[in-house]
């Protein structure tokens, strides 16, 4: 790990001038990431501004129903928020899906959606990776891939964002917001994200120097009948293989809205609107969510060792709907 | 027998009882200190460089910008390295080169130490480490293992483990055999991990060398050392308290060398720590294996006919035997009986023991076979194995010094619920989950090795053992203690043991399950010797009464006899395949094992090795990436070892079985705990989908690509 | 302003005040170990992958591994060395003792430490990845072994000895809510 200066920033502008200091400068969040990349060597910057002691550790409702999340949230504060768990209580089982119980109370909200792949080739400095040293190469793709993007990947890089609670956060159009020293600004979750292309290096919509101060989840009443279930290769503590967020509101036996977003099949949190479209207005019935699912995942485009993924997807998501219209179901019994 | 001397009543009976770790309340206060976390003044920290290519030569290593960097003290590398000691058969035979530390410029494999480099602190040493430039002049390589390798040849082997041995006309028996199953099965490269990484410090005392380690055995290593430096034996001394964990990972190892290598440069202490990743080459591991098992039978399940063939991978530099097909040797008589364990050179690290070594992976391939056998035999898989128990060793033709397998599955299949079980695969449901059950036999061989140990009767009545072993976990501190309070007849809080000092003599490393049997006998022997002189009268002096003991004779007049522990492992799965994943949802292990030591920590590890073998089931394995010969995703979140959320209620057991020839009548539990795990969770995955996995792990991406193979009612099958 | 890569940091550490020196690479892992000689907070892979380097960082469980010690300044840090009250052993790891909750020691602070706040997390209401009904309506869910091996899973143990650990952290957390007047801790198989 090379040497490094270190400030302690106390307010937002004063975070961003640090910033502006160095041109080898991050911010550091809960260092959950950062850290472990510095310390293997796929980060060097010569100077951390801590942003954790910045005032953006609230979760608030709006007057206009909007849930704000301050950047410096810890994923702990959030699973655990009563309004989280009970307006998108799939938002608190991803993230409580996803690392430790140790690492969910050091990492942040902002953070989270910063992390970096978890691609081996990334995270080892001793190999080409387009994504850490553009024009390397992706051993990847001819290599170990098992864990790889089978949805929106190029040949450039085929490696999948790691984030549980990003995926929730997909479901429910969540919209992140930053400062920069020219002033605010927010995009949409579903823009943050670049596509892969031939620039993998490039890897959000953030202006250089931004810094997250938070992210809204706007007001949606099919979240409060939502799941995430995340299927991974040890019952806990290890990242995604597949996973989805889904939230179902049936009526009669009728999709009235549905929302659907997918983990560790993308560079980004999926979200599955062709699935969702497909969905709107049929019957909430197997067949229907299996044939959703296969709308979605005609795109898909596995390596020669990620097929799997695109049964996985499927079946999690006939899985998940079918159990939310049942509980739709027997709760629109309960009230008759 | 005599009484003692210090006049208090004679207490029998320590041995059997349940106590709690002597070094416990150590542990669970955090004062227990281990390897890399005993202080020395002047402490400088040394941070091995390995290569990042598979083979090849080091064209420079460019040492000068890191010298100049803060806190650097020295680098060294094959340009500047004292000369080591090749030329010698080591107490684990020839010297394993990679502990030939930088004597040479050549790279066999990915991750071979190439530099050391040493810093007044670990942060400083980490950078420059790292920021060490070194050229490589690459060469092709091959890491890709796989069964049927043009190269893989047999071993040339010893008197006591032949490579190959056969019985019989295999062809013959096979071809009139009314069942034959012929099946293929592998298993992957798996790692030791124990939490506490690879550690040593080394500093030059009055003229010796002085190594504070974590190893399984420190007589070994100090000759080792000794051998390497070309010192007297008696100018090393190793130290290894506390080790956080081994698993046949902790014997001599390049950071050994290395710390001693620098201490001697910079008269000063010098401490080594391997990285996690470091591990993955520097450390060994178990190779991955290739084995074809073929079963011919008559109609009721006896075996006229069985082959059973293993491969494995080692390195270009030393060969390592997995001895995967030993364990039906053991096991299953036939009319024909051929075993054979094929080896593989390739551009990878040498392999080395991991618990269970052989009969680990080589349970694994034989159980499932006899598995599938008993479907096609349509006869239960216990009834199977009770069908074709031998009587004597199959190869051997010996006695059996006492073998309770039946017991094992007598009294498993009690407590499992197993006379319930409906063999038919594919029929129980629960929710999203398929249900299966499913069983596998365990052996391990009984083994003993000379020991030394001294016993002193002090001064104030209280008494000190001796011995060079290692408590690896294992709770061999505890049960040391109370097999000589045993011996002399005294309360164990009136026994210090002292272990982990080469400077106690020469004693059998903690491995093979040999250990507590091995030290135990000559704790044994010494203390009997101890109390004769004790008899003889007189007060004892201040510097107390000593005994010392070799087992070497005493072993020596041991009869030949086919000696194992037994077990019969049994597990409950459940399997959703939608999704491909599996949950062990129960086992329970009932094991005849010799006499139980200390039935709290026995326990322990009999579910120790459990949670390896569904850990082997389901979750381990590195994968080599052929275009680099690295390990892919080398760390703990890449490699995954089972978290406490895939464990669940697990129960261990064991029956009576003294082994009469052993003064203590121990045997040994640190492997066969493991054995037949793997098997026993492959077949109740079976029997809950239909579909045999004969590679390993079970992972989901596998049960997905299996696919719905599971017989056409399983989809609607309410059990 | 002048880039400076050390500087001297105060911890409170089981309630001790400390003022120390670091290089800024330096994590509170190492802090403790090699500046302070608390070695009872573990190394195990120095990358947040395994929880034996787990201590309470503001009362909470954190990796020390992945903690900056020079981003920890001011803070309260409590290690294994710090849960005992004097010579009576803290019921985490009374329990560890008494049920043999470990076998070579090494990822055992980290464990005790973990459970230590795995069970106050519990008490305070907060939900795990194996509580069925997370929204807040459904209570508290009650600490069953799936939930405590959930909430432990942080923190691998090599050895395994997951069966005796979750039934050292059953019975941890019955004393704890017995003491509170809490009925919400059952359904663990085996606990003693």
């Amino acid at each position: 790990m090379r040497e490094f200066d270190y400030r302690r920033a106390s307010d937002v502008p004063g975070a961003l001038a640090l910033l502006g200091t160095e041109p080898e400068a991050r911010y550091l969040g809960g260092g959950t990431n950062l850290v472990d990349l510095m310390k293997s060597g796929v980060e060097r910057p010569a100077l951390l501004v801590d942003v954790r002691e910045l005032p953006l550790e609230r979760i608030e409702v709006a007057d206009d129903g909007v849930l704000r999340i301050g950047a410096t949230v810890t994923n702990s504060d959030l699973a655990a928020h009563p309004e989280v768990r009970r307006r998108y209580p799939a938002l608190t089982q991803a993230v409580l899906a996803g690392a430790s119980g140790q690492l969910r109370n050091m990492a942040t909200v902002g953070g989270n959606l910063l992390q970096r792949t978890r691609c081996a080739y990334f995270a080892d400095v001793s190999k080409a990776c387009n994504r850490r040293v553009p024009g390397s190469g992706c051993p990847a793709v001819a290599g170990e891939h098992r864990n790889h993007a089978i949805l929106g990947a190029s040949t450039h890089c085929v490696a999948v964002h790691p984030s549980d609670m990003g995926v929730a956060l997909a479901a429910f159009d969540a919209v992140v917001h930053y400062a920069t020293a020219d002033g605010p600004g927010a995009v949409p979750l579903a823009e943050f994200y670049l596509p892969v292309g031939d620039t993998p290096h490039r890897e959000t919509a953030l202006p250089p120097g931004a810094l997250i101060t938070g992210v809204t989840l706007p007001p949606a009443p099919v979240a409060a009948a939502s799941r995430y279930r995340k299927v991974r290769e040890r019952a806990s503590y290890a990242f995604a293989i597949g996973s989805v967020a889904a939230a179902l509101d049936v009526r009669d036996g009728v999709v009235h809205d549905v929302r659907l977003a997918f983990g560790a099949v993308a560079s980004r949190p999926w979200r599955a609107q062709a699935a969702e479209r497909a969905l709107i207005g049929g019957p909430a019935t197997a067949e229907a969510f299996g044939a959703a699912a296969d709308a979605e995942l005609t795109a898909a485009e596995p390596l020669p060792g990620n097929g799997y993924k695109v049964t996985l997807i499927r079946n999690l998501v006939v899985a998940v709907l079918t159990e939310l219209a049942e509980e739709s179901r027997q709760t629109e019994e309960a009230t008759r | 027998m005599t009484t003692t001397t210090t006049g208090t009543v004679p207490v029998i009976g320590a041995v059997g009882t349940a106590h709690t770790r002597i070094e416990g309340r150590d542990k669970v206060t955090g004062a227990a200190r281990y390897a890399g976390e005993i202080p020395f003044a002047e402490l400088a920290h040394g941070w091995l460089v390995v290569s990042t290519i598979a083979r090849g030569r080091i064209r420079s290593i460019d040492a000068a910008p890191v010298l100049a960097m803060p806190g650097v003290l020295t680098v060294l590398h094959h340009g500047n390295a004292q000369p080591l000691e090749s030329d010698y058969v080591g107490p684990m035979g020839t010297p394993d080169p990679a502990l030939q530390l930088f004597q040479h410029d050549r790279v066999p494999y990915a991750g071979w130490p190439v530099a050391l480099v040493v810093a007044e602190t670990s942060e400083q040493a980490r950078e420059a480490a790292e920021s060490l430039t070194v050229a490589y002049d690459e060469e092709p390589h091959d890491v890709a293992f796989a069964a049927g390798h043009p190269e893989a040849y047999v071993p040339a082997g010893n008197p006591r483990a032949e490579a190959e041995q056969e019985k019989g006309d295999l062809a013959a028996e096979l071809a009139a055999s009314a069942v034959v199953v012929d099946s293929e099965y592998s298993t992957p490269e798996e790692h030791h991990h124990p939490m506490e990484p690879h550690a040593a410090a080394a500093y030059w005392d009055s003229g010796r060398l002085e190594v504070v380690d974590s190893n399984q055995g420190s007589i070994f290593v100090a000759q080792e050392l000794a051998r390497l430096f070309s010192l007297d034996q008696s100018a090393v001394r190793v130290r290894s308290e506390h080790i956080g964990g081994g698993f046949g990972s902790k014997g001599t190892r390049p950071h050994q060398v290395a710390a001693a290598m620098a201490a001697t440069i910079l008269h000063r202490p010098v401490r080594v720590v391997m990285t996690r990743r470091q591990m993955f080459s520097l450390a060994g591991y178990r190779s991955p294996t290739a084995q074809r098992v073929r079963l011919g039978a008559d109609p009721d399940g006896r075996l006229r006919a069985l082959d059973h063939q293993g491969l494995n991978q080692t390195s270009t530099v030393h060969e390592f035997v997995e001895r995967s097909a030993d364990v039906a040797r053991a096991m299953y008589d036939a009319d024909a009986h051929h075993t054979v364990n094929r080896v593989v050179r390739l551009d990878v690290p040498t392999p080395t023991w991991m618990r269970a070594p052989g009969e680990a992976p080589g349970s694994y391939a034989l159980e499932c076979a006899l598995d599938e056998l008993a479907e096609k035999c349509d006869i239960d898989p216990i009834a199977l194995r009770a069908r074709n128990e031998p009587t004597v060793g199959p190869i051997s033709g010996l006695p059996y010094s006492s073998h309770r397998l039946l017991a094992c599955f007598e009294e498993g299949a009690r407590r499992f619920g197993w006379g319930d079980r409906d063999p038919r695969p594919g029929v129980r449901r629960e929710g999203r989950w398929l249900l299966g059950t499913g069983t596998a036999a365990a052996s391990f061989p009984t083994l003993v090795a000379p020991s030394t140990a001294a016993v002193t009767a002090e001064a104030d009545g209280s008494y000190t053992v001796r011995i060079t072993a290692a408590d690896i976990g294992t709770g061999a501190r505890t049960a040391l203690a109370l097999v000589a309070a045993d011996a002399l007849e005294v309360t164990p809080d009136r026994v210090t043991v002292l272990i982990g000092d080469s400077d106690f003599g020469q004693a059998i490393l903690a491995g093979g399950s040999m250990g507590t049997r091995s030290w135990s006998w000559a704790v044994t022997l010494a203390a009997r010797s101890l109390r004769e002189q004790l008899a003889l009268g007189g007060t004892v002096p201040p510097e107390g009464i000593t005994a010392r003991s070799d087992t070497a004779e005493a072993l020596g007049t041991l009869p030949p006899r086919e000696r194992h522990a037994f077990g019969a492992q049994f597990a409950e799965v459940a399997v959703d395949i939608a999704t491909g994943e599996v949950r062990v949802r129960r086992m329970l292990g009932v094991f005849a094992a010799g006499r139980i030591v200390n039935p709290l920590t026995a326990r322990s590890q009999f579910l120790g090795g459990m949670v390896w073998g569904l850990s082997m089931a389901l979750h381990e394995e590195a994968v080599r990436d052929e275009t680099t010969g690295t390990v892919v995703g080398a760390d703990l979140a890449g490699y995954h070892v089972a978290a406490n959320a895939d464990v669940p209620l697990i129960e261990a057991d064991w029956v009576d079985d003294p082994d009469e020839d052993d003064p203590v009548n121990i045997k040994g539990i640190g492997e066969v705990g493991i054995v037949g795990v793997a098997a026993a969770v492959a077949n109740a995955v079976w029997h809950a989908t239909g579909v045999r996995h004969r590679h390993l792990p079970i992972r989901p991406d596998r049960v997905l690509a299996a696919g719905t193979g599971a017989l056409p009612q399983a989809a609607d099958a309410r059990g | 302003m002048a880039p400076s890569t050390a500087g001297a940091i105060t911890l409170t550490i089981n309630g001790e005040k400390h003022t120390l020196p670091v290089d800024n690479r330096t994590t509170l892992l190492d802090a403790l170990r090699e500046r302070l000689g608390l070695t009872g907070t573990k190394k195990g892979c120095d990358q947040g992958q395994c929880g034996a380097c787990t201590v309470l960082l503001g009362g909470r469980r954190v990796v020390s591994c992945l903690q900056l010690a020079v981003a920890a300044e001011g803070r309260e840090v409590t290690t294994i060395e710090g849960v005992a009250d004097g010579e009576r052993l803290h019921p985490v790891q009374q329990a560890f003792l008494d049920l043999d909750g470990f076998q070579c020691g090494y990822c055992t602070p980290g464990q005790i430490c973990s459970a230590i706040a795995a069970i106050e997390e519990h008490a305070a209401g907060w939900p795990s990845a194996a509580t069925t009904d997370v929204r807040p309506e459904a209570g508290i869910p009650p600490l069953t072994a799936d939930e405590i091996r959930e909430r432990m899973s942080g923190n691998l143990c090599r050895c395994g000895a997951y069966v005796s650990i979750v039934q050292a952290v059953a019975r941890a957390a019955e004393d704890s809510a017995r003491t509170a007047g809490r009925t919400d801790v059952t359904d663990v198989e085996g606990a003693a």
